[in-house]
């Protein structure tokens, strides 16, 4: 699984590898668009089948285009080469280890993409009557049911198309609540140690974030909500656990705070595979919950998407839900309810991302209760041991853990001792993890840690694993003791190599020149 | 591992951090987990309760079509080094991904006409609202001068997201009469006035129609100026003018068509392109060219001073996990395609879409919408209840269209049915449509006569 790490040259510089650049390194990068000659083709176009029509007749020449779009021109075997070789300059998940904080790198069983390829749901129409879409429709159903039981609130959308598209139909509908009731809330609070999707909801749904403090646990500081929270509050946005890996103990403290000036309590569920099974969002008092089925509910994340975002509310929140909903009539069979007069309406087309809920389903009917429990407890005990390999000295020291002692199934160190005595950045501990085969954690979030790295190893991940891991973070820093030059040239074994985003973002360069 | 971490049970570490009065003191109430073959027969088993585009003549569209996806479009996308990654935070170790991000923004560039593109965005209607809420941000305007053309799930997205951002969405309905099924020039021209943000239009429309995109532009340009936005359909243009050659500002859609299945509605993905200009305001990810430190040719996501995770609450849009595969699977089917193949498939669409408009609207009870130029959908409208001819249809294996009254709820849509094609329904299998729904209109109106004593 790990690429070797080459060992250090006499210079101080690493060696780019023990046989100089590898044949990835030494492929120039080529882009679709210069491959190919002109009228090479993949496809073959049907042979017209009806009458011949005068196309002036069809579609007036003022209508039509009079260049053809400068598409690549390329057999099927230059294709395949292309992007097989392409993808040779990625890492991925089904080979290593990816411990992306916040991201919930798991495993992807392939039954899933099995399940969902069946022409039943793979070529299924979205606008196809309900009557003859009860298999899809049911499936729904009984998603929302498992949503419901797992959050511990009753009511669920399956429309939003991902977290962020879920946090924001979560904004809408608190403000839609309120509304209702005859108030204009304008504020919603996030902890500073939100994920950035938070504020950036809070500004699209036109209301305003505030920022509460952090505490030396690691949770919301109470006192600042206390002074912040007031009616002009009209929601508070948690993650619990939070980026720190710390389950917040104050949470129904910080529920009847915020449900004292009228404000509902939302939790982004970018963390719940901390808790499934073991704690409920409703329990703790959230009034509306989001899921990201691409996390927790393991749909592969396809280099950035596609997700799903999912939520789930309390009963007063309901009516606002967007539409339509999956509902079950009394004879049992399955419809679209569209009559929903203070839904706030739709946030995209059709019914959702209905490909990653055929995903998620599996998942759970593979799982069940207690598989759901057991991977959430497994998640977390793998973090808290490559916590513990991490406390050892030798890496303590330069990596001290960030908050706590103990964590959920994420923790955040922080590289400030490493960058202070070792004289490499957490940057560079990233890129010299990719020369051991690994991918790095989440870096430089959440914000209010200097330097920080936040692990995610999941379920996943054997001990072996884990252990790997934590070796090379001790050999990594046992190297920058030596010469900290190392790290600072890292990576040595990758496709490319350290690449320059400055220059990138000054002079744009955002698509081929033809 | 559990000495290491110093506690005694996988229990206490819970214990020691969940306060007990919120942890649940119950198995959660969900079935048994089962075998990966038992899951697969249950999931095998719903499947097998939907009538997909497999087992009837599909002729749904409105926003999804029923295209020919190549193998080599999902040999390619399940390849765990497309599948599994996340986005592209390490370039060194992502350049598979960053360089097709680059390859399909290229693409969007091409087919679009206009010079910058993003990553993807999550689907066809909340791109429109994508583009309102950048509108939004340059010009800081109240309104949005919407088309009644547009899909009316397009306008309900748009009027959900315009409310949470506080603004107001006006519609310009569509011409009546034999010039009818077009945006009312004169009534869009009045609604663009100095509050107008956004002036949104669907190319072709909703009902089919090809737009007259230049005139729409140009007067909105000519009025109080607002960003021009069309939702446009990527696989017509290979032979419809390109937005950008229209005076089109922005350029939004649902990519579907584009080498990815139906899925039931999702995932897909939506493209977002633009002028220059909103370059720095543009949604998503973007990918761009650099160099590495030996000077190697590599990728990177470029402008990330735009986006959530670095902006926060002035970011141009909360957008994180966008489309990435899916927007794999339309390179990929472009490439497939190629130059000259966009041009032929579009050529074979205007073809057959017209043949089978004649041929339908030739019959008993059964008429135009309108008489527009459409390339690839038309609109018909039936004397006959949509719902029941639809079920009599289904009967013979034929799913003859959409009813557009049950999607857009709107009176005026009573007895319309939208009718698509793509280069899977041969002119044999709409000649079968033509019958099938002959006879079944035939039989509707002869029932309902029946019913009432005529």
């Amino acid at each position: 699984m790990n690429l070797p790490a080459p060992s250090p040259g006499g210079d101080g510089r690493a060696p780019a590898s023990a046989g100089g650049p590898s044949p990835l390194q030494r492929e120039r990068a080529r882009t679709i668009f210069q491959k190919g000659a002109t009228s090479r083709r993949a496809f073959q176009c049907p042979p017209p089948d009806v009458p011949e029509a005068d196309p002036d007749e069809l579609l007036p020449a003022r209508f039509r285009r009079r260049e053809p779009p400068r598409l690549p021109e390329v057999s099927e075997p230059e294709l395949v080469r292309h992007y097989v070789t392409l993808s040779k300059r990625n890492f991925d998940l089904d080979s290593g280890f990816y411990p992306l904080g916040s991201c919930t790198m798991k495993h992807n069983p392939r039954l899933h993409e099995r399940a969902a390829a069946l022409a039943g749901h793979a070529r299924l129409h979205p606008l196809q009557d309900p009557e003859r879409a009860q298999g899809a429709l049911e499936l729904m159903w009984r998603l929302q049911g498992a949503l419901a039981e797992i959050s511990g609130l009753p009511h669920v959308s399956l429309q939003p198309s991902a977290g962020s598209a879920g946090e924001l139909a979560g904004v809408l509908l608190t403000r839609a609540y309120h509304e209702d009731r005859g108030e204009q809330r304008h504020k919603v609070l996030a902890p500073d140690t939100a994920h950035g999707t938070n504020p950036a909801t809070v500004s699209m749904a036109g209301l305003e974030v505030v920022k509460l403090a952090t505490d030396a646990e690691g949770g919301v500081d109470v006192d600042d909500l206390r002074v912040k929270a007031d009616t002009d509050v009209a929601c508070l946005m948690l993650t619990n656990p939070n980026t720190l890996g710390v389950f917040d103990a104050n949470i129904e403290e910080i529920a009847a705070i915020v449900h004292g000036v009228g404000a509902t309590l939302y939790y982004d569920g970018a963390n719940l595979n901390a808790v499934m099974g073991l704690s409920r969002p409703g329990d703790m008092g959230f009034d509306i919950v989001h899921f990201n089925l691409h996390k927790s509910f393991t749909q592969p994340h396809g280099g950035g998407g596609p997700g799903s975002g999912p939520i789930a509310t309390s009963e007063r929140i309901a009516p606002y839900l967007p539409r339509p909903l999956v509902v079950r009539r009394e004879d049992g069979s399955f419809a679209l309810e569209h009559q929903r007069p203070k839904s706030i309406g739709r946030l995209r087309g059709f019914h959702g991302n209905y490909g990653c809920l055929v995903r998620a389903y599996a998942y759970i009917c593979s799982l069940g209760a207690d598989g759901l429990r057991d991977a959430s407890e497994a998640a977390v005990l793998n973090a808290n041991h490559l916590l513990a390999r991490l406390c050892q000295k030798g890496v303590a020291e330069y990596l001290p853990l960030a908050y706590g002692r103990l964590c959920m199934h994420e923790f955040v160190l922080s590289g400030g001792p490493m960058k202070r005595e070792l004289k490499i950045k957490t940057l560079d501990l990233a890129k010299r993890l990719l020369d051991h085969g690994f991918h790095p954690p989440t870096v430089y979030f959440p914000l209010l840690v200097e330097e920080a790295l936040m692990v995610e190893p999941t379920e996943t991940e054997t001990r072996e694993t884990l252990d790997a891991f934590a070796e090379a973070i001790a050999a990594i820093l046992a190297e920058a003791a030596e010469d900290p030059a190392v790290a600072e040239g890292a990576p040595y074994s990758t496709p490319v190599r350290r690449l320059d985003e400055v220059a990138a973002a000054k002079q744009p360069v955002i698509r081929e020149s033809l | 591992m559990l000495e290491a971490i110093g506690v005694d049970s996988v229990g206490e570490i819970f214990d020691r951090q969940i306060p007990a009065a919120v942890r649940l003191d119950r198995e959660l109430e969900l079935p048994e987990g089962l075998p990966e073959q038992d899951v697969y027969e249950h999931l095998r088993a719903l499947a097998a309760r939907n009538t997909s585009a497999e087992e009837e003549l599909c002729f749904l569209g409105a926003g999804m079509y029923d295209h020919y996806v190549p193998a080599v479009v999902d040999m390619l996308c399940e390849r765990s080094e497309f599948l599994t990654p996340y986005t592209p935070y390490q370039p060194e170790v992502s350049q598979g991904t960053l360089q097709v991000m680059f390859e399909y923004q290229t693409a969007i560039c091409e087919l679009t006409g206009l010079p910058v593109s993003n990553a993807s965005v999550y689907e066809g209607p909340s791109a429109v609202a994508a583009a309102a809420y950048m509108a939004k941000l340059h010009n800081g305007r109240r309104r949005l001068v919407a088309s009644a053309g547009l899909h009316p799930h397009s306008l309900e997205t748009l009027r959900t997201h315009a409310h949470g951002y506080g603004m107001e969405v006006v519609e310009v309905p569509l011409t009546s009469g034999s010039a009818g099924g077009v945006t009312d020039p004169d009534a869009w021209a009045e609604a663009i006035d100095g509050q107008a943000s956004a002036a949104i239009f669907a190319q072709p429309n909703f009902y089919g129609a090809v737009e007259d995109a230049t005139a729409l532009s140009q007067a909105a340009k000519a009025g109080a100026d607002p960003l021009v936005v069309a939702q446009v359909d990527p696989i017509v243009l290979g032979i419809l003018a390109p937005p950008g050659e229209c005076g089109v500002d922005v350029a939004v859609g649902e990519g579907q068509p584009l080498g990815n299945r139906l899925d039931f509605g999702g995932p897909s993905f939506g493209f977002f392109a633009a002028r220059e200009e909103y370059l720095r305001r543009i949604p998503g990810r973007i990918a761009g060219e650099t160099v590495d430190v030996d000077g190697r040719r590599g990728f990177v996501l470029t402008l990330q001073t735009r986006e959530q995770h670095i902006r926060r609450e002035r970011a141009t849009s909360n957008i994180c996990t966008a489309q990435a595969l899916n927007a794999l699977a339309a390179i990929v089917y472009l490439s497939w395609l190629g130059r000259r193949g966009i041009v032929e498939l579009g050529q074979l669409l205007l073809a057959r879409t017209h043949y089978a408009r004649q041929a339908l609207a030739g019959l008993d009870g059964v008429s135009l919408q309108h008489e527009q130029p459409v390339i690839r959908e038309f609109a018909l409208r039936l004397d006959a209840d949509v719902a029941a001819v639809k079920r009599r249809c289904a009967r013979q294996g034929v799913n003859p269209g959409v009813d557009v009254h049950a999607l857009s709820g709107r009176p005026e849509d009573s007895g319309v049915l939208l009718v698509a094609i793509t280069e899977r329904r041969s002119r044999e299998q709409i000649d079968r449509l033509v019958d099938v729904l002959a006879a079944a209109v035939a039989a509707e109106r002869r029932s309902t006569s029946e019913a009432v004593g005529v």
